[in-house]
């Protein structure tokens, strides 16, 4: 079994209220069954926009590298699976996908040589 | 932490009101803005940490936050709420004034206010309950055009021309006027009354979208009866509710288990909601006060009729027919004399209900009407002519509405073939 990290990509600003309410109790589905199935390590935290990046020996600050909106990570959650390909399963039942949005599945390295 | 059925769309239109009444009707775009972006940012919160303890405080924090914001930054900008503005202009008052305006007890009126202010009676009936849907209850235009089964343009421009005219008048309306708060009562009674015939009547086909417009309608009646009113609601107003809870009531059997229409004579009456039912006679006798007689409380007094009888053949038709004539003569349409005809079909047979259907005066009105068809197609079909029958039913399928209607139609048809 290795631990890997969902990364949660897309926003749909264009949505009515009932759509998001739908939205969020899909996403306390899915959390209910990673964890009833002993697949959720860590339910992770959502990310604000609000960002700096520091670069290079001068600690240079920046707003950038610019990305467009679609590609802005703004979420991670930890499950456990027995691989790659499994993970992937799970996070095909992320409602985010309904939402026009994406996930990114990498595995976290466990330093196991 | 689960979330209360509809939770979203019904905070919107609190909170829409509510900060309406800080930035002033002229703004009502600016607040479904802020609106729009505190529940974007509840989206992205909750799908990973869950809702918070109490979802609608938390939405009201940020959205308050959020206008905190906009209101220094814009201040010089543009002109807010005219009744609180020198308090909303000055950073020492700011804060207080809008905590104030948006404590959870003067919301409850806000809603009010905010009802009253969607029916300008210098606007059409149709705008009213276009302006209500959207801003009371948080129907986006493509939500309110598919349960109407119209063109999302269509309906886009009933609700901007609703919001230019809302624009005009700046302030919410005033419900503390006794005066203009009676004339303007009639208008919110019948914006709402059509809001719950769209849902019982109306063209969608979907089950769960008309029973959320019944719904929606009989949630704000129950504002009109609250406190927030005065306390003391007008007869019309329980007439109006009443009528709604004794509908409601046959709902769920009006479309069968197989999402088909089922006629009243065969609703399965056990399965009717008793509820409702004793809650529509309660409001019906409240609605027994003073010398007004409205077309609710007549409407409402033919809905206890049918809900009072354990059969169709129990039924006090002449009572009926004779509450259609009282409608009739309050408020003359075509449909309601084909109600009553009906009523008198069943009372004194066949043959006479089709006298009196001919003998409506604007009967022409009706043409575009699939169970005005259906209607004389039942009756030549209890009559013994099928033939007739089946061209009148053939008629109703080729102006039916909706799938369901037109399979319903189409049962009817193929009755009239059996032997």
């Amino acid at each position: 079994m290795s631990d890997y990290m969902l990364l949660f990509r897309g926003r749909n600003r264009s949505l009515s209220p009932e759509q998001m309410q739908r939205s969020i109790e899909k996403w306390r589905g899915w959390f209910d069954e990673l964890r009833r199935s002993g697949h959720l390590k860590d339910r992770g935290h959502p990310l604000q926009d609000s960002r700096k990046v520091v670069t290079g020996r001068q600690r240079t600050v920046t707003d950038g590298p610019f990305v467009e909106v679609k590609d802005l990570i703004n979420g991670y959650t930890v499950v456990t699976a027995t691989d790659l390909t499994q993970a992937v399963d799970l996070a095909r039942g992320c409602p985010m996908l309904d939402i026009e949005g994406s996930v990114e599945v990498r595995q976290i390295e466990d330093g196991s040589p | 932490m689960e979330l209360e059925d509809h939770l979203f769309r019904h905070e919107a239109g609190r909170m829409v009101s509510a900060l309406t009444r800080v930035f002033g009707l002229h703004n009502l775009a600016l607040a479904q803005d802020v609106v729009q972006e505190a529940f974007c940012r509840a989206l992205e919160v909750w799908s990973v940490h869950g809702a918070p303890e109490n979802p609608a405080a938390w939405l009201m924090t940020t959205a308050k936050n959020r206008a905190f914001d906009l209101m220094r930054r814009e201040k010089t900008a543009r002109t807010f709420a005219p009744d609180v503005e020198w308090m909303l202009q000055n950073e020492s008052t700011l804060e207080p004034i809008v905590e104030e305006l948006l404590a959870p007890d003067a919301i409850k009126d806000d809603e009010l206010r905010m009802m009253f202010s969607c029916c300008q009676p210098n606007i059409a009936e149709e705008v009213h309950v276009a302006l209500i849907l959207n801003v009371l209850c948080g129907f986006t235009v493509r939500e309110i055009a598919s349960a109407f089964v119209s063109s999302e343009a269509a309906i886009e421009k009933r609700i901007s021309r609703g919001k230019k005219s809302l624009a005009a008048s700046k302030s919410l309306f005033d419900v503390t006027s006794r005066r203009d708060f009676s004339a303007r009562l009639a208008s919110v009674q019948r914006a709402l009354y059509l809001l719950f015939n769209e849902g019982y009547h109306g063209a969608s086909a979907e089950a769960t979208v008309r029973a959320e417009l019944c719904r929606e309608a009989m949630r704000l009646v129950t504002i009109l009866l609250g406190p927030a009113c005065g306390g003391s609601p007008s007869p019309s107003t329980y007439a109006l509710a009443s009528l709604m809870h004794l509908h409601a009531a046959r709902l769920s059997t009006r479309i069968d288990a197989y999402g088909q229409l089922t006629m009243l004579f065969d609703q399965d009456r056990s399965q009717w909601d008793g509820q409702l039912i004793a809650e529509g006679f309660r409001l019906l006798d409240l609605s027994a006060t003073g010398a007004e007689l409205s077309e609710y409380h007549i409407e409402s007094a033919i809905a206890s009729m049918h809900a009072k009888a354990p059969t169709v053949e129990e039924t006090d038709w002449s009572a009926i027919i004779s509450l259609y004539e009282a409608l009739m003569s309050l408020r003359p349409s075509p449909v309601i004399a084909l109600n009553r005809a009906i009523a008198i079909a069943q009372r004194d047979g066949p043959a006479r209900g089709i006298e009196e259907i001919q003998a409506i005066p604007d009967r022409e009105q009706l043409h575009a009407y699939p169970f005005y068809a259906a209607a004389l197609g039942e009756l030549e079909l209890r009559n013994g002519n099928r033939a007739v029958a089946r061209d009148h039913f053939r008629e109703a399928i080729a102006i039916a509405r909706n799938a369901m209607e037109r399979e319903f139609f189409d049962r009817r048809m193929r009755s009239c073939e059996l032997p």
